[in-house]
């Protein structure tokens, strides 16, 4: 199958869900005991009637449910989330603000559990049942266990008050001017901006949250890579290429990496749930403003244009990731190009 | 369906594909060798668990305070013999809470995984057995939930129903209901197609009859080992509410609270240190009992990691 078709499936399939997704929410808020009026009035307001039913003409509630749900839809097609009832701004103004935090947290997560994980799930495998193996599935049992939270509680103290070698909370050094924006992503800015110094601090910043949030991941795809690598070292061809000679090493990278890479690849994108779900409690601790904090900040408020916007983020960021997982099998595995 | 022991690994040995042995009789000591250390892992996985059940029954005799007493002239102290966990911000015996933790959190994991299997068995059985329009829609709405990420529905229902334990748990089960859904579904499909259904029908068993009888005793199995592997999912993310505020409320002795308690008394490490390694030691506890599990019941998937 080509890449172009994957990809016109793909969005295919994902359309009408994003579309279910916005009736779920849409009726769940109103199905809710929860009150969006009595949570954005104070207490003095919600004993005027005028004012409440001033609030409710505002934002358009005194509508029809199936009215509100259309407006709702139009204005989506048109780009147009709504405007986050707690924040007063446009939802994807908001979102704009809030998602290059989370993106370059998420990217940082993941590529320190692949970086951690891949490696140590190998040497798993080579040194099977022996001292590496057990240290592989201690790590990967306490990284699927631990609350993330606590973690991140652990490494501040530890890492950041004990030993001073990470630097606490926040995105970048208490008083130190951010970079001028170009993607959101401060390291990524610092860069273009030739600005070194805050590039390390950045950088420095990232390394904590991003071990924290990762931790999960890490041990999914250290387990993951050491099951799939001993699949492989056991069968043929490995042992095809270790009776002509080749050199373990070869073997080892050349030959079985490779192929065993394949469903960690899945791990990876599958785990970005994890990584979504995570990012909620990891950004709240570490002060991080990105879509985690921000969808805390609006559950809790009842802020349902803002978390609609939120859904919608994540569902549109798990479509693109199945579909970067896919590509990446017709990548990583030519036998899959061949079928329909 | 009774469970087999723990010890029942004495089905066929797992297929030995994944071992680089050239002899045979290595190759079967090895699989032994690695059954009896998942079976050790198993065991200590349901010691664990046992410990912390009996805990949570004997908590008001296997603790030395009360877990709401306060005394303020013994706040934040550090381990010592009186206080094997120190003491939080109020003066409260760490240690006692932490007990009386045990029971929050576990009645609300059993709680939850039971309601989701519940309905995900109704959900699913019906999906998988009677098909067609029945299957179309329930199968469309589980994956509508599914589409949600999971802690922000969570969240939102846990924030509109308010703060509380049991809504935390109503929360959950919103959440979790729809892959036990999708198991289920998947299972009866395939259970519906043996050939002792087919004798079943034969013999005039009414459709009802071989649903109930026939079909879902045989999908149970599974059905088992993914509540345990849920049970300490269900609790981690519930402690993760409550840590967020909007599961049990502050006096309550509920770990990811007292995790959350910690953070104004970062220097002593106590105060969050042993909740977060109870919910630690609880959650491995049922990964490792949930794994054994499914070596015991899915011989299939013995070679699994």
């Amino acid at each position: 199958m080509g890449i172009a078709s994957l990809v016109a499936r793909r969005i295919a399939v994902s359309l009408p869900l994003m579309v279910g997704l916005t009736l779920v929410v849409f009726l769940v808020s109103h199905l809710l005991p929860g009150d969006p009026v009595a949570a954005h009035l104070g207490q003095r307001s919600m004993e005027h009637p005028e004012i409440v039913a001033a609030f409710r003409a505002q934002w358009g509630l005194d509508q029809p449910l199936h009215v509100q749900y259309l407006t709702f839809l139009r204005n989506l097609l048109r780009g147009d989330l709504g405007v986050s009832i707690k924040t007063k701004e446009p939802v994807l103004e908001d979102l704009a603000r809030h998602f290059p935090a989370s993106v370059e947290l998420a990217v940082a997560a993941v590529l320190i559990s692949a970086a951690v994980g891949i490696p140590l799930g190998v040497l798993a495998a080579v040194g099977r049942n022996r001292w590496v193996d057990h240290v592989a599935r201690a790590v990967s049992l306490v990284g699927v266990s631990a609350p993330v939270f606590w973690l991140a509680l652990v490494g501040l103290y530890v890492l950041y008050l004990r030993l001073g070698w990470l630097p606490g909370p926040g995105r970048l050094d208490v008083g130190m001017p951010e970079p001028p924006r170009v993607t959101g992503l401060l390291t990524v800015d610092a860069l273009l901006a030739n600005d070194m110094a805050a590039f390390r601090s950045a950088l420095a910043h990232l390394v904590l949250p991003a071990l924290v949030l990762g931790s999960a991941t890490t041990g999914l795809i250290t387990r993951m890579t050491r099951s799939s690598m001993l699949d492989v070292l056991g069968s043929d061809y490995i042992r095809t290429a270790r009776a002509k000679g080749l050199g373990e090493r070869v073997v080892l990278f050349h030959h079985a990496l490779r192929n065993a890479l394949v469903p960690t690849v899945t791990v990876l994108g599958l785990s970005l749930a994890d990584i979504m779900s995570g990012a909620v409690l990891t950004e709240t601790i570490f002060s991080w403003p990105g879509v985690g904090r921000y969808a805390f900040g609006a559950a809790i408020s009842l802020d349902f244009p803002a978390i609609l916007g939120v859904t919608l983020l994540v569902a549109a960021v798990f479509t693109l990731a199945n579909l970067a997982v896919d590509v990446a099998y017709l990548v990583l595995d030519p036998r899959q190009r061949a079928w329909g | 369906m009774p469970l087999p022991a723990a010890d029942a690994h004495a089905g066929p040995p797992a297929a030995p594909q994944a071992e680089a042995l050239p002899l045979a009789g290595a190759v079967r000591a090895s699989t032994a060798g690695r059954l009896l250390r998942r079976n050790a892992l198993t065991v200590a996985g349901a010691a664990v668990v046992a410990g912390w059940v009996a805990a949570a029954v004997a908590a008001p005799w296997v603790t030395p305070y009360p877990p709401l007493q306060q005394n303020l002239r013994e706040r934040l102290r550090p381990p010592d013999a009186r206080h094997f966990m120190g003491t939080d911000e109020l003066g409260r015996d760490i240690f006692s809470r932490v007990i009386y933790g045990a029971r929050i959190s576990l009645p609300v994991g059993a709680v939850v995984v039971a309601s989701s299997t519940a309905i995900g068995t109704v959900l699913g059985s019906v999906a998988g057995y009677w098909g067609g329009l029945w299957d179309a829609v329930l199968m469309r709405l589980t994956d509508l939930v599914m589409a949600f990420p999971p802690i922000i529905l969570a969240m939102a229902v846990a924030a509109a129903l308010g703060p509380g334990i049991q809504h935390a748990a109503l929360a959950l089960v919103v959440v979790a209901w729809p892959s036990y859904a999708r198991v289920m579904r998947g299972l009866v499909l395939s259970v519906k197609s043996q050939e002792y259904v087919l004798a079943a029908r034969a013999v005039g068993a009414g459709e009802g009859r071989i649903l109930l009888r026939t079909v879902l005793p045989n999908c149970l199995g599974p059905a088992v080992v993914m509540a345990t592997l849920d049970l300490g999912r269900a609790i981690l993310i519930f402690s993760g509410l409550s840590f967020l505020g909007l599961g049990a409320v502050p006096p309550a002795p509920e770990w990811g609270a007292m995790v959350a308690g910690g953070i104004n008394a970062f220097d002593q490490w106590w105060v969050s240190g042993f909740p977060g390694l109870a919910i630690l030691s609880v959650v491995l506890a049922f990964n490792f009992l949930g794994d054994g599990l499914r070596d015991a019941l899915d011989p299939r998937l013995r070679g699994a990691p």
